[in-house]
């Protein structure tokens, strides 16, 4: 708790009569364990929290507003500003939730489905290594952090090779993908799940067993079981109240109901349960793309389906037809069958659902994302409630959240 | 998704009297229900049928489109036993013209608190029984609701005098 800045003080009087000092404290937005600009008020009765209000919509961008007026190819950008740490997973998102608007996801082809899956993985193990290295460093860990960031730029360079970009990706397209994987991606992708184990193990032996991490965190905001469902919260974090709720077994998509891999889930509901669900489920994402990897298929990697994919740009500058199609695709948009769907996948924080609802036009009418870091953040006045002041930044870094999705 | 039909059936049977129509589009089945009933709704779909877990609450603004003009929605979850037999539906509620109030539902998922904020800071939709219905993404003195479909983007002067208020307090 460096950088607090007091507000003001002020005398309340207890239901005894005893008179206590409460002190308001404003934490954030510019301070470096908020992950961004998010404003915690918080009111203290000496090292206690009495309560604390958490106040967003710095970033407010009003990505939904902008999405009403765009066609849906536009859109996609707009997707990897939202939870940048994993960018990738959110792209795959909205296009999984474009495509079942459209009916056509019975016509991609199965390599793209299954490098997606690839992609989606190693975007649940970048947002997880931050996860918990920026948990760890909050906490006065900063070699946790180190090794953490080192992996993650290998998973970059990863990215790099496939979309050519590294943090806002804009991957897949509605249809399947862009272009085909690179030459040498299975190779990458092996070398990759061959190096990082050992890092996770590093991980492990500096935090798992460590004293002080385990002091700062068993038995930190805690949040029960109950609450947690009553609260709407997904991913590590209710996994870690033992509740085995995770999309890719609940509502499959992707195929996930194929790969063989199991949901870590923890009872305590703690800060070092989530941070043990976090680590075990790298290793699972590993068992999957381990298994993508060996069964990635050949032949085509983009849906055969002219209304809405684009031509190849070989053609757009030889013909005269894929030229005009070009042109309409990305002046209209794709028609899409008006009606409304929402579809959800487990993004690495939790449910990101996109709620779609389409009037027939190349244009969302209204796209609605239910972010899971939005959601998640309503359990922290709960969880610091009676707590030290400095666990407030464990649980902070707990519930993992990422400003650019919550405010969106 | 299983396609659980008995439970959809089920459902149907629950809610007979609160439902005005109902619509699948992609496998997915929403529910128009009466504005009034929404608190009972949510609470018998809760306790007896064990949807469990508020994912959303949003409102689509139906401007020239449609009439009555706005359609909260809201969509449930259903574990079901050991956590296997999923099921989501949707619920929706359109608002009476000239009447943008709707009962609150954070008695029966406290979850829903900051749901409904968002809902009333982008749309201007009161919710009855709320505990804490302040502006949360908006500048708390904003006095636009931009999700609505008549916002105009261009319009600049009402963030102008949330920005100038801000300065001249950060000057004293």
């Amino acid at each position: 708790m460096e950088k607090v800045e007091i507000i003001t003080e002020e005398l309340s009087t207890e239901a005894d009569g005893t008179r206590k000092h409460t002190m308001m404290l404003n934490m954030g937005p510019q301070h470096p364990s908020t992950h961004g600009v998010l404003r915690v008020v918080l009111y203290l009765d000496g090292e206690r929290v009495k309560e604390a209000v958490p106040h967003i919509g710095y970033l407010h961008r009003g990505i939904e507003k902008l999405c009403e007026d765009i066609t849906y190819q536009k859109c996609l950008p707009y997707t990897d500003r939202m939870d940048y740490l994993a960018s990738i997973c959110n792209n795959i998102g909205f296009i999984l939730a474009v495509e079942k608007l459209l009916g056509i996801e019975d016509e991609i082809p199965p390599r793209a489905k299954v490098a997606e899956v690839i992609m989606f993985e190693l975007g649940r193990i970048e947002s997880h290594l931050i996860g918990i290295g920026a948990n760890a460093m909050d906490l006065g860990a900063i070699s946790a952090f180190l090794f953490c960031f080192k992996e993650r730029e290998r998973i970059y360079e990863i990215l790099e090779m496939v979309c050519g970009a590294r943090l806002t990706t804009s991957y897949p397209r509605v249809g399947g993908l862009p272009q085909d994987l690179p030459e040498g991606f299975p190779d990458t992708v092996r070398n990759f799940l061959k190096i990082f184990p050992k890092t996770l193990n590093e991980v492990d032996s500096l935090l798992t067993r460590n004293k002080i991490w385990i002091d700062r965190t068993k038995g930190v905001a805690v949040i029960s079981k109950e609450q947690a469902v009553d609260l709407g919260i997904t991913g590590p974090i209710l996994r870690a109240s033992g509740v085995p709720y995770d999309l890719r077994k609940a509502v499959p998509y992707l195929d996930y109901e194929n790969y063989e891999f199991d949901i870590p889930v923890a009872n305590e509901g703690d800060v070092y349960a989530r941070y043990l669900c976090r680590m075990e489920e790298m290793r699972q994402s590993l068992r999957i793309i381990s298994q993508a990897i060996e069964n990635l298929p050949d032949g085509p990697y983009i849906a055969d389906l002219p209304d809405i994919v684009l031509p190849e740009k070989e053609l757009v500058y030889t013909k005269m037809e894929s030229l005009i199609r070009h042109f309409v695709l990305v002046y209209n948009g794709f028609e899409t069958p008006p009606g409304e769907i929402y579809h959800a996948v487990e993004n690495p924080k939790g449910e990101l659902g996109y709620y779609i609802v389409s009037d027939g036009t190349g244009k969302p009418y209204r796209m609605r994302v239910r972010g899971p870091s939005f959601v998640n953040l309503q359990a922290l006045p709960d969880m610091v409630k009676g707590g030290f002041v400095s666990d407030v930044v464990a649980a902070i870094g707990s519930i993992d959240i990422v400003l650019g999705e919550v405010d969106r | 998704m299983t396609p659980l039909p008995g439970l959809i059936d089920l459902i149907r049977e629950k809610l007979h009297g609160y439902i005005l129509s109902e619509n699948t589009f992609r496998g997915e089945t929403s529910f128009t229900v009466k504005a009034e009933s929404i608190v009972e709704c949510c609470s018998l779909l809760k306790n007896t049928l064990g949807f469990s877990y508020l994912v959303d609450v949003t409102v689509v603004d139906y401007l020239t489109v449609k009439f009555p003009r706005y359609e909260v929605v809201y969509m449930l979850h259903r574990f079901g036993e050991n956590y296997e037999e999923n099921l989501r539906i949707r619920l929706k509620v359109s608002l009476e013209q000239d009447e943008f109030t709707i009962d609150s539902i954070t008695s029966v998922w406290s979850g829903a608190n900051w749901l409904e904020r968002e809902a009333y800071d982008m749309f201007g939709i009161t919710f009855r029984g709320h505990p804490d219905l302040r502006r949360i993404l908006m500048p708390e003195d904003y006095d636009q609701f931009p999700l609505r479909k008549d916002f105009d983007v261009r319009d600049r002067e009402s963030s102008k005098r949330c920005f100038e208020r801000a300065l001249e307090e950060g000057l004293e």
